[in-house]
């Protein structure tokens, strides 16, 4: 009867000694890389700037957190992505999983789409930020919006071109009238400027100043530049006509009453005009600005722009969790639902999306947490000029501890602002995975 | 036997002869200025990588082992984030026993918070190489701590020679001249400016030589030290002549928003492209590298460099601001002490200079060493200009001056973006300032 105790007593001894020595190593770095740092940055987080510890501040870090703007931008931009990227991964994952399943050539569609997560977000983030370049002939995504506008509303011949005297003015529909009046029997000229050696129509020759014709009205469009900048107004030797403008003789009230194309020599002839007094105008579709870009990484529309490569890279795991737990549902209750008359968008929301319920959970959870910690794309894509408009708290938090500044007190602060916003929404993954099991 | 016998003593006395021969010229070796008494490892973090100038300096501290052939110098090229690598090694107690920091203000908080060793060791050789304003560059609160090694150029502006022909301008002299020029340039059909505004850095030098040119060195010095305030009526002057070339915006490729997003390498390939996009750019003498290692861009043909233009006449109307990169100590020991020495001589500087891509302030080294007539026209004046001033972001506490998206950096940005809110930006700047000082 007192035998078997300490036998097995020392035999639950023993096993505990094996199970702690293969478990000691592992813990120990966790406990030298995860937990000292943990309790390290929450006491650093009450002490100033610069130190091992610095002096104590209390919650002043905390405060600073609250009310400096680069801080609650960051923490408003986290929010931002906390409400729009794990919904959007979830969704688009979803109807990617969904269309995918039936199709020849799934595997390859599913590894297309799978691909992003191949390269790491900081590749993202520098190819993203030279598809987002402004500049059509550099952006991609511009590049896209170019070729598609440029059906719709193509270019003008003279886009970058603007008058080389003020009497030229430009009108709210973006043509270009001259403020002297003419009459018929008179001269007008249309200096331009601002166009490259290039950029002139084909077959210009040098600009001519026509001489009068009773009852016509002549005049010149031409480049009005040559090296050194030459006269403005004045047509000069070196200065080219520019041909094939589009020239409008306006009345008074502004409406056009003529319109003719300007010859090689830049000069054009209105025939047979009734007296009165005109306005010579060169109408607006000359300098059509072509497709500017948008500017992706400007301002406005950086956050979407950081969005979108998100989603881009982490669909594709959505997308293979989904799928994972589409081929394990049971297919007989889609038959039935299918038997049972509905069709096929009712079948995907009423037993579909129900059925999944539990692998979109543990898609979106897990995109929440990503999301929360999100920093290289950031680092990556943003232009510098960008990064208080883009910050998120990871990226402040490295900005202000490591760069120039040096606080380490704030950043710790920003640290632990960070773990605990992470801790529930971990605490509550973790309990779900013990209540599967 | 006697045969054997002869052979090996003749052998004998041969290797001995031989051995006696090597000994006398390692001796005679030693008489011509080999120190082989000094030895130990340095280990040294420096910013050049192995494509921007690891191997040059590598070569100087071959030219140093000739004469130390035991001190082994270990050089760790950290890149661009060495700020950050050197402050945590430095927070941590560990740092290396040289480094190479680039802003005068982070030297100075190293030297407050005492973990820089002083170079008064080197003090004589200083003298002797560099005017007294680069030794007044090192010294802090009395004591020298840092040697200048290698400076950059910012009075100089980078301009497309065919977009100038094509103009018809000449490289403008006063800055008047250099707002007619581009306008010009702009009428011919190209953008006058090509600004890498997404690098905050590249505004805050623009401003920096603007306000030398017309206050002068001692003022630029005051506001530098934070004795002038940012709200000052001269900062006012400065921001609006500035707004004079970021205002016009039709004028910078790309318009606001393009600025703001290329970066300082981005706007120098914009400018030499061919056809070029734009017609000048606003930056140092590192633009050369840039432009041979990155666009088809000739000397002389494709790009050349005018001085930035004077503004107000007089002594400092052609300054020179530069760049620097300041090596500093943490350790003290004879190899260390050996190494500082050299480095401040001329035949250190030369090594790399002969090179091209190099500026010192050694005055003891000739023009002539340069190796092209444009590498001589940017470097020559940072050793000979009679007016030298520093980097003014670069000497501000390096929250203030030296923080992306922050300070100096951010604000100009701001200021980019609406360049006629003069007073506005200066009340921000001023804030910043003061809370960096204070700190």
């Amino acid at each position: 009867m007192a035998a078997p105790p300490s036998g097995a007593e020392s035999g639950r001894l023993g096993r505990y000694l094996v199970g702690a020595f293969f478990l000691a190593p592992a813990l120990f770095m966790l406990g030298v890389w995860m937990v000292y740092p943990a309790v390290y940055t929450i006491v650093r987080s009450f002490f100033g700037p610069t130190g091992f510890f610095g002096h104590w501040v209390g919650f002043h870090n905390y405060k600073t957190l609250f009310t400096t703007s680069t801080l609650t931008t960051a923490i408003k931009n986290n929010a931002i992505w906390v409400a729009v990227v794990p919904a959007m991964v979830t969704a688009v994952g979803l109807v990617f999983a969904v269309l995918t399943e039936r199709i020849r050539w799934a595997v390859a569609f599913k590894t297309a789409i799978f691909l992003p997560m191949a390269i790491s977000a900081f590749a993202t983030g520098v190819t993203w930020r030279i598809m987002y370049q402004q500049d059509p002939g550099l952006g991609a995504v511009n590049a896209l919006g170019k070729t598609i506008s440029g059906v719709f509303s193509p270019a003008g011949v003279l886009s970058s071109a603007f008058p080389s005297t003020p009497t030229l003015q430009t009108t709210s529909s973006g043509a270009l009238v001259l403020k002297t009046p003419v009459m018929p029997g008179g001269v007008t000229k249309l200096g331009l400027t601002g166009i490259a050696p290039d950029a002139v129509p084909k077959g210009a020759v040098q600009a001519v100043l026509p001489a009068s014709k009773p009852g016509d009205v002549v005049g010149v469009v031409w480049r009005d530049f040559k090296p050194g900048g030459g006269k403005a107004g004045v047509v000069e030797k070196g200065e080219l006509g520019l041909p094939g403008v589009t020239v409008e003789l306006r009345s008074a009230a502004g409406k056009v009453v003529q319109s003719t194309k300007s010859a090689a020599n830049g000069t054009f002839d209105f025939t047979k005009v009734s007296s009165g007094t005109y306005h010579a105008a060169i109408g607006a579709q000359t300098f059509a600005k072509p497709f500017g870009g948008f500017a992706w990484l400007g301002p406005n529309l950086i956050v979407p722009s950081l969005l979108i490569a998100y989603i881009w890279i982490w669909a594709g795991f959505a997308m293979v969790v989904i799928g994972a737990g589409l081929a394990a549902m049971p297919r007989d209750v889609l038959e039935a639902a299918r038997t049972d008359g509905g069709t096929e968008w009712q079948v995907f929301r009423r037993v579909t999306v129900p059925l999944l319920a539990p692998v979109l959970s543990v898609v979106f959870v897990t995109m929440i947490i990503n999301v929360l910690k999100v920093f290289d794309i950031v680092y990556a894509l943003a232009p510098e000029s960008e990064y208080a408009k883009a910050n998120v708290i990871a990226l402040a938090m490295y900005f202000t501890a490591f760069q120039g500044a040096g606080n380490f007190g704030i950043g710790s602060a920003i640290a632990v602002f960070l773990f605990l916003l992470v801790v529930p929404v971990l605490a509550l993954n973790i309990r779900r995975f013990k209540r599967e099991v | 036997m006697t045969r054997t016998r002869i052979v090996l003593t003749l052998a004998l006395a041969s290797a001995l002869t031989l051995a006696g021969l090597a000994g006398a010229r390692t001796s005679s070796h030693a008489k011509a200025g080999v120190n082989t008494a000094v030895s130990g490892t340095i280990t040294f973090d420096g910013i050049w990588t192995s494509s921007s100038g690891q191997p040059q300096f590598q070569d100087v501290i071959n030219l140093f082992n000739k004469t130390y052939p035991n001190v082994h110098v270990n050089y760790k090229p950290v890149g661009n984030n060495l700020p950050t690598v050197l402050a945590t090694a430095v927070a941590g107690g560990h740092p290396p026993d040289m480094a190479d920091i680039a802003q005068p203000g982070t030297v100075a908080q190293f030297a407050a918070q005492g973990k820089l060793k002083p170079i008064t060791y080197a003090k004589s050789a200083m003298a002797a190489n560099f005017a007294p304003a680069w030794q007044q560059l090192g010294t802090y609160s009395g004591k020298l701590y840092a040697l200048p090694f290698k400076a950059a150029n910012k009075s100089v502006v980078w301009y497309s020679v065919p977009t100038f022909k094509t103009a018809g301008v000449t490289p403008p002299k006063t800055f008047s001249q250099l707002l007619t020029d581009a306008k010009t340039i702009h009428a011919s059909g190209t953008p006058a400016y090509s600004i890498g505004g997404a690098d905050g850095w590249t505004l805050t030098d623009m401003f920096e030589n603007i306000y030398l040119r017309t206050f002068g060195a001692a003022k630029y010095d005051a506001l530098s030290q934070h004795k002038i305030k940012w709200t000052d009526p001269s900062v006012t002057t400065a921001l609006k002549t500035m707004a004079k070339i970021i205002g016009d915006t039709s004028n910078i490729y790309g318009g606001t928003s393009g600025a703001l997003q290329y970066g300082f390498n981005q706007s120098v390939t914009n400018a030499f492209s061919s056809p070029p996009k734009a017609a000048m750019v606003f930056e140092a003498d590192f633009v050369g590298g840039v432009i041979t290692s990155s666009t088809k861009a000739k000397p002389n043909t494709g790009f050349n460099t005018f001085t930035w233009p004077s503004i107000t006449p007089g002594p400092d109307a052609s300054a020179v601001e530069i760049a620097g990169d300041l090596f500093v100590t943490f350790r003290d020991n004879p190899a260390i002490e050996a190494f500082v020495k050299f480095l401040a001589t001329a035949p250190a500087a030369e090594a790399w200079a002969k090179q091209g891509g190099f500026g010192t302030g050694n005055k003891n080294v000739p023009a002539s060493i340069y190796p092209d007539a444009i590498t001589r026209a940017t470097e020559a004046p940072i050793s000979q200009a009679k007016s030298v001033v520093f980097d003014m972001s670069d000497e501000q506490p390096p929250a203030f001056g030296a923080t992306t998206g922050q300070g100096e950096w951010g604000l100009f940005q701001n200021f980019l973006k609406s360049p006629s809110d003069v007073s506005g930006i200066q009340k921000q700047l001023e804030a910043a300032a003061a809370a960096a000082y204070k700190k």
